[in-house]
């Protein structure tokens, strides 16, 4: 059984690796120094956030406020240290601490509530987002007020890989590992596959799912400020919309909307994959107008295909089960 | 009690609260209950609440469907292209709400044939819509549309004898047949069933994929109709027309007491739903509250319709289970 998840997340690999492959092939500079770079940048803050919003699928249930999350968190640390030398350090707390906020009202709304999610969460980006853009109200963080300190965590680098991928990595396992091997990990997987098998076997289901909110809300935040880190400048609607992508990237990596299943793993793959038939297509010269329609198809693709291969492999399973 | 509760159902409180947006902006503001308003804020609606009445449709029966404003941008990208192409409007029509019934029937494929979540398959189209639109229309902007076709969608065109534009008009007559069919028909009763349990209504004999694909090739119908309307009422046929108008469909048919998880909730609460938004946005605007703060509002009138007959029903049991104790 463990095989046929990791089969999963090799078919997806695999796409990715081909992918990159032939794009490569096509033009040379897709991986070069700066090609590697760039797609390592681009896709970590993503990936990331992909993190977050799969232990929220897992458990059944969908946070689509990260985008506003991350565009209210950015603009918060930008306004903060606009012109200060504040520290790398208290500016990531600060956004964390915005994240977690915000992933706490969802939470308990969805948890002790009992308000389906979507709802919730669709709420929370008109509110989080209307507060943002009030608060803005059309200025713009500019790069040159943004402290050096913050600047150099999205464009610094150890033994030339770029800190962003790094700490989406090490966030990755974090999460990774204690899905696999905690208790109140497992618990989560539980829940989204039969909350009431869940309630009766004693699992603390509201507790799990707000705690899951707070979370995902965390790592939004968190997203937030290495946006600002990256970028430097940073609009009030910075990430808007970027929530489906998020949830594209989690759906394509494996993780069942429906809840239960899927790894993060899984989803970093998707996140990767997305990321990169974006900067495909960019190299290849595919004519802008066509990206997104081919990134729909594909991504219909790969949700199809995930459905038969998946539906081959519980056949398979039954099968052997019989003899 | 039971009276009580009976008539604090969440459509009827939307109902009262939309009379109530409608007194209040009559009382304190100058110009709010002019025809002329009234027409312009109706009719700033009509997309939305003709989205609405497929929308309604396919949440009673437990999906979703987010590629809907993709289809009106794709609707309207094509009419745009068309039309600089020098086909006759009355041929563009047909052609795009035929391109919305094929939309709509992919959308209903991959979520009967291979089983795939509504949720999952219309984020896909989603993309693959707009991405089309695009195609089509590049990043131009067509709006040399005839004065005759564009006249008919804006509000001061209004049905003689009343201050109805012709789009709102049009939406009070599908709404009239939707709500017949939802409340009065096998059919309608069976998509409650559907979205109550899907298992018990293939068991009872209900033709649970046929009328899933129905309701995705009736959503992409009416979205690509909501386009060319769309269209016309700006005078504009752009790619990226109605982009994220998908999230205020679902805001506005959620606020009207339609349950997300399915098979609850009446047409009338979903109207209601999206009147209340249109109209207190325009009371809003009309007092020179900034756009933000709308949307903040509707995410919190969005949070409380959920939660308030949640809290209310856990009270009242709350009530009743103390009352049998004391009894007993």
């Amino acid at each position: 059984m463990d095989l046929v998840f990791r089969a999963r997340e090799l078919s997806i690999g695999g796409a990715l690796v081909a992918l990159i492959l032939a794009t490569w092939a096509a033009n040379p500079s897709f991986l070069d120094d700066q090609g590697i770079k760039d797609l390592l940048l681009n896709s970590s803050i993503l990936v990331l956030l992909v993190a977050g919003q799969s232990v929220v699928v897992i458990t059944r249930n969908i946070d689509l406020s990260v985008g506003s999350v991350v565009g209210l968190s950015a603009f918060a640390c930008g306004t903060f240290v606009s012109g200060t030398d504040h520290s790398a350090l208290t500016v990531v707390l600060l956004g964390i601490g915005l994240g977690v906020l915000c992933g706490l009202v969802s939470g308990l709304l969805v948890s002790f509530g009992r308000v389906p999610a979507l709802v919730v969460t669709l709420g929370m980006l008109y509110v989080i987002q209307g507060i943002d853009h009030a608060w803005a109200h059309g200025e713009q963080i500019n790069a040159a007020d943004v402290p050096d300190g913050v600047l150099a965590l999205g464009s610094g680098s150890v033994l030339g890989i770029p800190y962003l991928p790094l700490i989406s990595a090490a966030v990755l396992a974090g999460t990774a590992y204690y899905l696999r091997s905690y208790r109140s990990g497992r618990e989560l997987y539980a829940i989204g596959s039969s909350p009431e098998a869940a309630r009766l076997a004693g699992i603390p289901i509201r507790r799990r799912v707000l705690a899951a909110y707070a979370f995902s809300g965390a790592i939004a935040g968190f997203a937030g400020t290495l946006w600002l880190a990256r970028f430097g400048t940073v609009v009030a609607d910075a990430a808007n919309g970027w929530e489906l992508n998020v949830v594209s990237a989690v759906v394509v990596g494996g993780v069942a909307i429906t809840g239960g299943v899927g790894t993060v793993w899984g989803a970093a793959l998707g996140a990767l994959l997305l990321t990169t038939i974006g900067s495909a297509l960019v190299v290849l010269k595919v004519d802008s107008f066509w990206q997104q329609a081919i990134t729909g198809v594909l991504l219909l693709a790969a949700i199809t295909t995930d459905r038969i291969v998946n539906l081959r492999t519980t056949s398979a399973l039954r099968k052997r089960s019989r003899r | 009690m039971t009276a009580f509760a009976k008539y604090l159902r969440w459509d009827t409180v939307v109902g009262v609260l939309l009379v109530a947006v409608f007194l209040a902006g009559t009382g304190t503001t100058e110009g709010f209950a002019d025809t002329a308003n009234l027409s312009a804020a109706l009719n700033d609606t009509a997309e939305i609440a003709l989205i609405a009445l497929p929308m309604t449709l396919l949440v009673v029966a437990g999906q979703v469907d987010l590629s809907v404003a993709s289809m009106l941008g794709l609707s309207s990208a094509l009419a745009g292209a068309l039309w600089e192409a020098g086909w006759a409007f009355e041929m563009i029509v047909p052609l795009c709400l035929l391109v919305g019934a094929l939309g709509g029937l992919l959308n209903g494929w991959l979520v009967t044939r291979v089983g795939l979540p509504s949720l999952a398959v219309t984020i896909g189209t989603l993309t693959l819509y707009r991405g089309l639109a695009s195609v089509v229309l590049g990043d131009k902007a067509v709006a040399d549309f005839p004065e005759a076709y564009s006249q008919w969608a804006t509000y001061t065109e209004t049905v003689p004898g009343t201050f109805i534009p012709y789009p709102v008009a049009l939406f009070g007559v599908l709404a009239v047949i939707t709500a017949v069919v939802l409340h009065c028909t096998a059919f309608g009763r069976s998509l409650y069933a559907i979205g109550a349990q899907e298992d018990a209504a293939w068991f009872a004999g209900i033709r649970v994929k046929r009328i899933k694909l129905v309701l995705f090739v009736l959503a992409g119908f009416v979205a690509s109709f909501a386009g060319i309307v769309y269209t016309l009422r700006y005078g504009s046929a752009r790619a990226d027309n109605g982009i994220g108008l998908e999230l205020v469909v679902i805001a506005s048919v959620l606020l009207g007491g339609i349950d997300f998880d399915g098979g609850r909730g009446t047409l009338g609460g979903a109207i209601a739903g999206v009147l209340l938004i249109g109209l207190l946005g325009n009371l809003l605007t009309l007092n020179d509250v900034s756009n933000e703060i709308q949307v903040i509002v509707t995410g919190l009138l969005l949070v409380a319709s959920v939660l308030t007959p949640r809290i209310v029903a856990t009270v009242s049991e709350r009530r009743q289970r103390r009352a049998a104790t004391a009894s007993a």
